[in-house]
């Protein structure tokens, strides 16, 4: 059986969209996305003669996207403005813990209750939230976070690919998770409280 | 007897690794005595939850979110069509 494949402007027009949003998701940067997109069309098109046509179009150029994504998220993580190996960040100043618990090791103000995801869940506004909190993270703990929870890498494989310890992993990414805790605690319950939501 | 800013490392190291015997109990009798971290806990599980979330259908959730732009649009025609014609 031949399988009638889509012409390069059909993959474009109709899948464009999807398949950056779907990079966007995992890069959280354009350029990088677009990239993705763009490498993973033209393997498509070298592939054509594998896709079986069994799957759906889109799931099968997703199943390329995800494979460009690894990579480029690899290549990001090498470059080295992303870590700075002369100051361990392990070592920097925390100020995120400093601002959260006073001297004695106990939270400044008392944790306030979210409720469930559930019931206060809209995805694309807490997308929206997690993307501007991300923003206000060090560049190191946001990419270190959005590998660990967005792409979903074991620690193992984060640790290969960044240079660090695990334990270095643990901490960062405790630091990362009390920032967007104390960012989402102005954001989330703010909007919550002025009906935004 | 765990602070609080050990209790809340151990909470965050959870979803990365399995605890260890010690840490476990450690956590859980602070967690008892503690309610600012059982709300702690809940709202790491929180962002964690939603994420998962978005992760398994990212395009979907971010449908709102501007699509390629035209230029990438015409970048990416442009790369494929010499591609193509490669062949």
């Amino acid at each position: 059986m031949t399988v009638k494949l889509s012409s390069p402007e059909h993959w474009v027009a109709q899948h464009g969209n999807y398949l950056f949003r779907f990079a966007m998701v995992k890069l959280r940067d354009e350029h990088l996305a677009e990239d993705a997109v763009q490498e993973t069309l033209l393997a498509a098109l070298q592939g054509q003669k594998n896709f079986s046509g069994d799957a759906a179009e889109r799931t099968w150029l997703v199943g390329i996207l995800k494979h460009k994504i690894v990579d480029l998220i690899r290549k990001k993580v090498r470059e080295p403005t992303l870590v700075n190996v002369d100051e361990p960040l392990e070592f920097a100043h925390d100020e995120i813990s400093e601002a959260l618990f006073d001297e004695t090791g106990h939270w400044v103000t008392p944790c306030q209750d979210w409720g469930s995801p559930d019931k206060v869940l809209e995805q694309k506004r807490f997308w929206h939230i997690l993307n501007e909190c991300l923003k206000r993270l060090p560049p190191q703990l946001a990419m270190l976070y959005s590998l660990r929870e967005i792409s979903g890498m074991d620690t193992e494989s984060i640790c290969k690919d960044l240079n660090i310890s695990p334990t270095n992993s643990w901490v960062m990414l405790h630091r990362a998770r009390l920032g967007l805790k104390q960012c989402f605690e102005i954001h989330w319950l703010g909007d919550v409280r002025e009906g935004v939501i | 007897m765990l602070t609080c800013k050990d209790a809340s490392q151990l909470m965050s190291q959870s979803f990365d690794r399995r605890l260890g015997l010690m840490e476990r109990a450690g956590l859980r009798f602070h967690l008892v005595i503690c309610k600012s971290c059982q709300v702690a806990y809940r709202q790491f599980d929180f962002v964690h939850q939603l994420c998962q979330r978005i992760a398994a259908e990212p395009a979907d959730i971010t449908s709102m979110q501007p699509g390629l732009s035209a230029e990438a649009e015409e970048r990416i025609l442009i790369e494929l069509h010499r591609k193509q014609d490669e062949h």
